[in-house]
């Protein structure tokens, strides 16, 4: 392999970290447009590198020309590529949001503040691309580290939350590094593709099984998978805006990724889903309590950016379950929906900080009027939250077309996370026009003769925000080929 | 048949769609705006019309616009039966709109641009139900005509409204999220295909008696918007909308998508003759009966005229769901002839109900002694209108009932007779006192002479046309029943 692509993919948002600190003390307008062209090179690397792996296959790049199994190897997969770019895209659009916030939000710190943001998402670029199942422990501890310092930056109770998430988190770490240590004593290698050709003459021992739950329990900490949830509310609703806007849409999907990472690439579908009776079927029912819970608790916010919170746990709940329903339509809903709801939180995320930052806070009390005083943002807000509920065509309502078709197909046992999925919608309407209701009835007076002052976000806050929207909505509309150009190349091989 | 590739049914849904971002943009200039909406409603119509030869010659016509879901696209088809709703509901908008115009001026009404705009999207959803190519692509137009009514109700942004768009939005979008798309995913899973296929497309899939009627339910419980009991208690308090929203979306489009939607389940996707076999049409038409003959009681008690006008569409929609169940061919001409019936002779009520509340401020019947002597046009108007409900020659509603009842009878169905007869009889007692009281009851003392007088033009108009409508459709009904022997043939 030749082309150095997918290394600068990872590389420009790392080291631009590091100018953006230094140019940053000196010169405060060089911050955004270091992180900014800096994504924007990423995005459109990312782009590149999708359409070679699209046409050529999968890209096993060797760091160094170190071969592996000794060597650090990428290995980019189209379902890697399209997290490439989907995490630059994501990230492009939140940056624009961020930079805005933070200026509010930290003045005066933001090159240290967009020093951490852009490593976090070269550590994020890393995982979707790494091969080496202890390169991914690597990466998983950068981008949680600079999440901890990212999120106790916020006011208040956020230090409080950052910390609580660095104790769950380190516990999450702790179990997958445990788990890296079994595999690598068992089978001598840490490279995935080494791992998964050396195993499967040992899927009897129970060795095998514990480092497999390790593992898995280890990002299930890290994507909150409940009732492994307890630190994300806190720690994404007390962060700064400038935080979570980033955090929200992408964390808990890169998860999910390594999820299906561990399970194609290190182990096999058949020893994960089929080798051990009745785990299968267990973790659908733990995924369809978990979205029922998670909905319910939402239900009992009175803050946006907390009810969010709480939808990203429903919706970790769609996906896992999505993925061990373990068949191929189920499986296409659960990556159509990675992005999907990548885009729907960034989307409603962007509508929040937008939010915050005219209304100083992001409680739902606080939202009376805002139809009139922030029209355009609550239209983009507005198809965001049919997104979430389903409402077709925006892009929502297909990957829960599929993931719902897929628990049908996957027999009777599955119905439980069929209703779920249902239910979870129907709250999702209860909880969007709750706040609809908010911002469209009470406040502006009787009858909206009395003019509310029109206060728009800011342009840097609302451009990304009306673009996440319109995604939206041209997804939904090319669901079809979407899906099959580059959904269906993505499934994972072994399937 | 043949089916041509054309984008007329695309700019039939679209035009309205188009429509609403100029009247947004029109919004500081009422005239104008207020000519887009008549422009838009005109072109509508026309580019309705426009397919109306082709389609009574047997043909069609047909555009995908996107591919969504494998063997799934967003396609409209212009056929017989969709043809037939369109044209319905077209041209009752173009009545609606120059009644929109008269009823929100007179009464000074707010925020008239969401009024609008938002009446235009929900006028596209309508057409788009009707030109749908299977059921996804209905699912997407139902809806979005959920979700752009939603303003409509609540276009008084008071507490009564909010609590009345609250149990709206969970009534329609609860039982269409919970019902009907689980059930349009297990026919996809069956099928693997969604299309409206003339006679059914779950016939030869050896689908288990026990799954159909399931499917039965989840999709007449899915498509509340039809109001059968005990899904209709969004309607009576839909009424708290202005009245040309009563009149239109809760007299014609949104209802009748609900009863569209049902036929289309029954005709097109679960197919009569599997329902036949098994015998769930008839347990279908029991059902609706409850509803028939319980709504017609209940309109009997309310005062208010509004929501007297209400309970009896909830009462009428089921008759079209009857006469579909009853799967005989007059049972099924009957059916689906009521929604074009029905709708000229609703949509006359309320309009005269709003010209009521125009002219005289006045919502109750028992504040209407000897107002018709004032009013002479409109409630001239609601009698003729009444008469079309109760199913009186020589008025529209009369070939429905009548094709109804002989469908009764074809079916061997006494029961059924009665039903309908019973419901004539309530539908008269529930009208008729409003008409005697309003010409003959002695006026209340002392308000004679407060110069009540016929509302404006703009009102008057449209309440007129609608009315001579429902008489014109007894002597000509023939472009109605051909399109609806086409739909109805297997």
């Amino acid at each position: 392999m030749t082309s150095n692509l997918p290394l600068y993919v990872i590389a420009a948002p790392l080291l631009t970290a590091f100018v953006v600190n230094l140019a940053g003390r000196f010169w405060r307008g060089s911050v955004a447009i270091l992180s900014l062209g800096a994504l924007v090179f990423s995005t459109i690397s990312a782009g590149l590198v999708l359409q070679q792996v699209l046409t050529h296959g999968t890209i096993h790049y060797t760091v160094g020309g170190w071969q592996a199994p000794w060597g650090i190897e990428l290995v980019i997969d189209p379902l890697a590529a399209l997290m490439l770019l989907l995490i630059s895209v994501v990230a492009l659009l939140a940056t624009f949001s961020a930079l805005a916030s933070a200026r509010q939000e930290l003045p005066g710190r933001e090159h240290l503040f967009f020093t951490l943001y852009l490593i976090l998402i070269s550590g994020l670029l890393g995982l979707a691309v790494t091969g080496d199942a202890f390169n991914l422990y690597v990466l998983l501890e950068i981008t949680s580290i600079t999440t901890y310092c990212l999120i106790a930056m916020g006011k208040g109770r956020a230090p409080l939350a950052s910390f609580n998430y660095i104790i769950m988190g380190t516990i999450g770490a702790c179990f997958y590094l445990l788990g890296v240590g079994y595999l690598y004593m068992l089978t001598g290698s840490l490279n995935m593709a080494d791992i998964h050709g050396i195993l499967p003459g040992m899927y009897g021992s129970i060795s095998v099984a514990t480092a497999f739950a390790f593992l898995l329990v280890g990002v299930w900490i890290k994507m909150a998978f409940l009732p492994l949830h307890g630190w994300l509310p806190n720690a994404y609703s007390l962060a700064p805006s400038s935080t979570s806007v980033l955090i929200a849409p992408l964390m808990t999907k890169v998860s999910v990724f390594l999820m299906i990472r561990i399970i194609f690439s290190i182990f096999s579908p058949d020893y994960a889903f089929f080798q051990h009776v009745g785990v299968q079927h267990l973790i659908v029912w733990a995924a369809a309590l978990g979205i029922l819970i998670a909905s319910g608790l939402a239900l009992a916010q009175t803050d946006l950016k907390r009810m969010l919170s709480y939808i990203i746990v429903a919706e970790v709940g769609y996906m896992v379950g999505g993925v061990w329903l373990a068949n191929t339509t189920a499986m296409t809903g659960a990556i159509l929906h990675i992005v999907n709801d990548a885009l729907m939180t960034l989307c409603l995320f962007l509508a929040a900080s937008a939010i915050v930052y005219r209304l100083g806070d992001s409680k739902l009390a606080s939202m009376k009027g805002l139809y009139r005083r922030m029209p355009l943002t609550m239209a983009a807000f507005t198809i965001g939250a049919f997104s979430m509920i389903g409402v077709p065509p925006t892009a929502g309502f297909f990957s829960k077309w599929y993931l719902i078709l897929g628990g049908i197909q996957a027999g009777p046992w599955a119905w439980v996370y069929v209703a779920a999925l249902l239910i979870s919608s129907l709250v999702n309407a209860i909880l969007f026009f709750r706040i609809i209701e908010i911002a469209y009835f009470q406040g502006g007076g009787e009858h909206g003769h009395d003019a509310v002052p029109r206060q728009e976000a800011c342009a840097w806050q609302l451009s990304p925000l009306l673009l996440s929207a319109v995604a939206l909505l041209a997804i939904g509309m090319a669901a079809g080929p979407l899906v099959e150009h580059l959904i269906i190349p993505a499934l994972p091989a072994g399937f | 048949m043949n089916i041509i590739t054309s984008l007329l049914p695309v700019a039939a849904v679209g035009i309205s769609l188009i429509g609403a971002i100029f009247i947004i943009l029109t919004n500081r200039r009422p005239n104008l705006r207020e000519s887009v909406t008549l422009l838009i409603a005109v072109g509508k119509f026309l580019l309705v019309l426009s397919m109306l030869p082709t389609v009574l010659a047997g043909g069609g016509f047909v555009f995908t616009l996107a591919e969504l879901i494998p063997g799934v696209p967003l396609q409209l088809r212009v056929d017989a039966m969709g043809m037939f709703f369109a044209l319905v509901a077209s041209f009752l908008w173009i009545c609606t709109s120059i009644y929109s115009i008269g009823y929100m001026r007179a009464l000074q009404e707010h925020d008239q641009t969401r009024y609008y705009a938002s009446f235009a999207v929900a006028i596209s959803a309508t057409i788009g139900v009707a030109f749908s190519a299977n059921l996804l692509t209905l699912y997407l137009f139902y809806e979005m005509l959920s979700l752009s009514t939603y303003p409509l109700v609540t276009h008084e942004r008071n507490a009564e409204a909010r609590v009345s768009g609250r149990k709206y939005l969970t009534y329609i979008l609860g039982t269409s999220i919970g019902f009907a798309l689980p059930a349009m995913l297990i026919v996809y899973a069956i099928a693997g295909t969604l299309d409206f296929t003339s006679g059914g497309i779950l016939s030869n899939t050896g689908v288990s008696p026990g799954t159909v009627a399931l499917l039965l339910v989840l999709f007449v419980a899915g498509f509340a918007k039809a109001g059968i009991m005990p899904f209709h208690g969004w309607l009576p308090a839909a009424m708290v909308a202005p009245t040309p929203v009563s009149s239109f979306l809760h007299g014609v489009a949104v209802v009748k998508v609900g009863v569209f939607s049902i036929l289309r389940v029954i005709f097109d996707i679960l197919g009569p003759d599997l329902l036949r076999s098994l015998d769930l049409g008839m347990a279908l038409t029991y059902f609706v009966s409850i509803t028939i003959l319980a709504a017609s009681l209940i309109a009997l008690t309310q005062d208010n005229l509004k929501r007297r006008l209400a309970y009896s569409t909830i009462g009428q929609l089921s008759y079209m769901i009857l006469g579909a169940g009853m799967l005989t061919a007059a049972g099924m001409t009957g059916g689906v002839l009521h929604i074009a019936m029905h709708a000229f002779g609703k949509i006359t009520l309320f309009f005269c109900a709003g010209a009521i509340y125009v002219a005289s401020h006045k919502k109750y019947i028992s504040e209407m002694d000897g107002l018709g002597r004032q009013m002479p046009i409109t409630f001239g108007a609601f009698a003729l209108g009444a008469m079309s409900i109760i199913g009186l020659p020589p008025l529209g509603g009369f070939i429905s009932k009548w094709y109804l009842a002989v469908g009764a009878l074809q079916a061997d169905q006494m029961p059924l007779l009665l039903v309908l007869l019973t419901s004539s009889l309530l539908n008269a007692a529930y009208f008729l006192p409003i008409v005697y009281r309003a010409f003959f009851a002695p006026s209340p003392a002392g308000t004679a002479e407060t110069g009540i007088r016929e509302a404006p033009l703009f009102c008057l108009l449209p309440l007129s046309v609608t009315a001579i409508c429902s008489l014109a459709l007894f002597f000509y009904p023939n472009v109605f029943l051909r399109l609806v022997e086409m739909a109805i043939a297997p």
